[in-house]
């Protein structure tokens, strides 16, 4: 029985569902740069943006909460690569540092702001585990809109996106700006990140953009068709964990969006086309029967001769 | 002895198992699996507050242990079937926390534990819950847990130091040698989870993150001798409770987000300051080595 949605819940309902979509396509082009986890130590960072952002506006002011985190996350990139670079500190370790000490800062800038009056509690509370039910209309647009700009930005120049993941150095020799993509790229990524924190949270922001990736790579090799996957198990993830959320009273999004995720994750693993348990099973399973007492089939010579 | 001084006593206690712990994580590059594992450790304490319903110190340890070893093995069960190293972590822990917060969120069989409480612990009440030892009398629970896992760290780092030093710096070697290198992986993981569960309850999950990898990775920037390094990152750890519980006192705010922060601090202070590595030292050694 499915309860009947309001407009607004129809509303979250959309928003999840395109943040999801763009979650999942950048997501995609982490998962291939090798940078997964720096979303989620980009997630942590934003927190101090979001609470500088509030405690500016003096209410609660989606675009500078939203400006706030962005800027926070971009100062906690800057800072893991600077101290990847410039010291013997390795990256791992640098995200480490970046995600723990900024969201300590984001925590006590919180706490502070929680004791003034007028501080919302419930409102920037919401940004550590998501609450996609206090969006509104006009937060649906802002999101739609910057998700829109996520795609265009993909298909666009999904070519040179093609090769400067998986050939950055004859990239560069094509003279690819590589700078310039490595600038939009985390651009789009604390945009999307910026968007999501209000649907799942700080914490769980990381989820959204390795699991539907990872799931899409059980199914294809092929990049477009990894996109095009990543995006539709993140949609699919973001609406159905919202659907399941408003069955409780209050219940967060955030963690409900993630188990989608995981669910669709091990429906991959079990079932994809590429590289599932059951298909290396059943082709395990037929390598033994056409050649039995054999480890592997015969050779091409032997089957030449 | 005074309620600040029990707060100071358990963030010390919490900074020195954390560098012990931390150094050794730092260096195998798992910083990450020690991010993985301050948040998966929840998911272990709601299935042990399930199964036993009591959230008592050795529950949660054994839940904890659990859910630590659990992620490891599921992130290296993951890694073998071709997933990427960082991805499957990242779908390991999130998922597991995910499922942790929403037990706890839909509050299934009354699960008491209030997810703020994880993230940043409540320092200021540890003097509060107390249990009677013989011989010492009353002293606060979590800082009796703290005390008794540093002990237990302590003990393990000390004992198997050579193992640890070969494993952490040579695998290869070290397996051709005997030494059990999995076993040794799977170890420093369950302690790392002990650690943090145990850090959990004073101080909340970003600290234990914070004092596990930050003043670790500060140790890594003066010194290159792993027992300096330990004993630096204890140090590092032990002096951030400091600065953070008082600066925190001022500005009326959360101890142990302000304690993680002064780690922070500390290791800013490191990057750009110390005799070997700083930035500002090297800096200006070029300077006078152009000038000379």
């Amino acid at each position: 029985m499915i309860p009947a949605l309001t407009p607004n819940a129809q509303w979250v309902l959309l928003s999840t569902l395109i943040l999801g979509a763009a979650s999942g396509i950048v997501g995609c082009l982490a998962y291939w740069k090798r940078h997964s986890l720096m979303s989620d130590a980009l997630s942590h960072a934003a927190l101090p943006g979001v609470v500088v952002g509030f405690a500016l506006a003096g209410t609660k002011n989606l675009p500078i909460m939203l400006a706030g985190a962005a800027a926070s996350a971009l100062l906690g990139a800057w800072l893991v690569m600077k101290i990847r670079d410039h010291s013997r500190v390795k990256e791992d370790t640098a995200m480490g540092i970046v995600l723990s000490v900024f969201f300590g800062l984001g925590m006590m800038l919180l706490t502070i702001v929680n004791r003034l009056p007028g501080g919302n509690q419930a409102g920037l509370d919401s940004f550590i585990f998501g609450q996609a039910a206090s969006m509104v209309r006009k937060d649906v647009y802002l999101m739609a809109g910057l998700a829109l700009l996520v795609v265009i930005v993909t298909a666009v120049s999904f070519k040179e996106w093609k090769l400067w993941l998986f050939d950055p150095l004859f990239a560069r020799g094509l003279g690819l700006p590589g700078r310039l993509m490595d600038a939009v790229y985390l651009t789009v990524l604390v945009l999307v990140i910026v968007i999501g924190i209000q649907a799942v949270g700080v914490i769980l922001m990381a989820a959204l953009f390795i699991i539907p990736a990872v799931s899409a790579h059980y199914w294809t090799q092929t990049f477009s068709r990894m996109l095009v996957l990543s995006a539709l198990f993140g949609g699919g993830a973001g609406a159905a964990g919202t659907l399941v959320s408003t069955m409780g009273e209050g219940w967060p999004t955030g963690p409900f969006i993630v188990i989608a995720a995981s669910v669709l994750f091990l429906i991959s693993l079990g079932f994809g086309w590429r590289k599932g348990l059951v298909v290396l099973f059943l082709q395990r399973h037929f390598r033994k029967q056409s050649t039995p007492g054999e480890t592997s089939g015969p050779t091409l010579k032997e089957r030449i001769s | 002895m005074s309620y600040g001084a029990w707060i100071l006593l358990t963030a010390m206690l919490v900074g020195l198992s954390c560098g012990l712990v931390g150094t050794l994580l730092i260096l195998r590059r798992m910083a990450m699996m020690a991010d993985a594992i301050s948040h998966t450790v929840l998911i272990g304490i709601v299935v042990a507050y399930l199964v036993t319903r009591q959230l008592s110190g050795p529950h949660m340890l054994i839940g904890a242990m659990a859910a630590g070893l659990a992620t490891a093995v599921l992130v290296e069960w993951f890694h073998d079937r071709g997933v990427r190293q960082e991805a499957s972590i990242g779908v390991v822990f999130t998922t597991l926390f995910a499922i942790g917060v929403a037990l706890i969120a839909t509050k299934v069989g009354n699960v008491h534990l209030d997810v703020q409480h994880a993230l940043m612990g409540e320092i200021v009440f540890i003097p509060w819950e107390r249990i009677e030892l013989p011989g010492i009398g009353s002293v606060p629970e979590a800082t009796f847990l703290l005390a008794v896992v540093f002990a237990a760290v302590l003990a393990l780092v000390l004992l198997f130091y050579k193992e640890w030093k070969i494993t952490t710096f040579d695998p290869s070697l070290a397996a051709s040698l005997g030494i059990p290198v999995s076993l040794m992986h799977y170890l420093l993981m369950t302690m790392t989870s002990v650690t943090a569960v145990a850090a959990f309850d004073a101080v909340g999950a970003i600290l234990a993150i914070a004092m596990l990898v930050t003043p670790a990775a500060a140790a890594y920037l003066w010194t290159d001798r792993l027992s300096v390094m330990m004993a630096l990152a204890c140090a590092f750890g032990a002096l951030a409770a400091f600065p953070g519980y008082y600066v925190a006192q001022w500005l009326d705010t959360s101890v142990s987000a302000t304690m993680a922060f002064c780690t922070g601090v500390i290791f800013l202070v490191s990057i750009l300051f110390s005799p070997r590595h700083g930035i500002i030292v090297k800096r200006w050694r070029n300077r006078q080595r152009q000038a000379a």
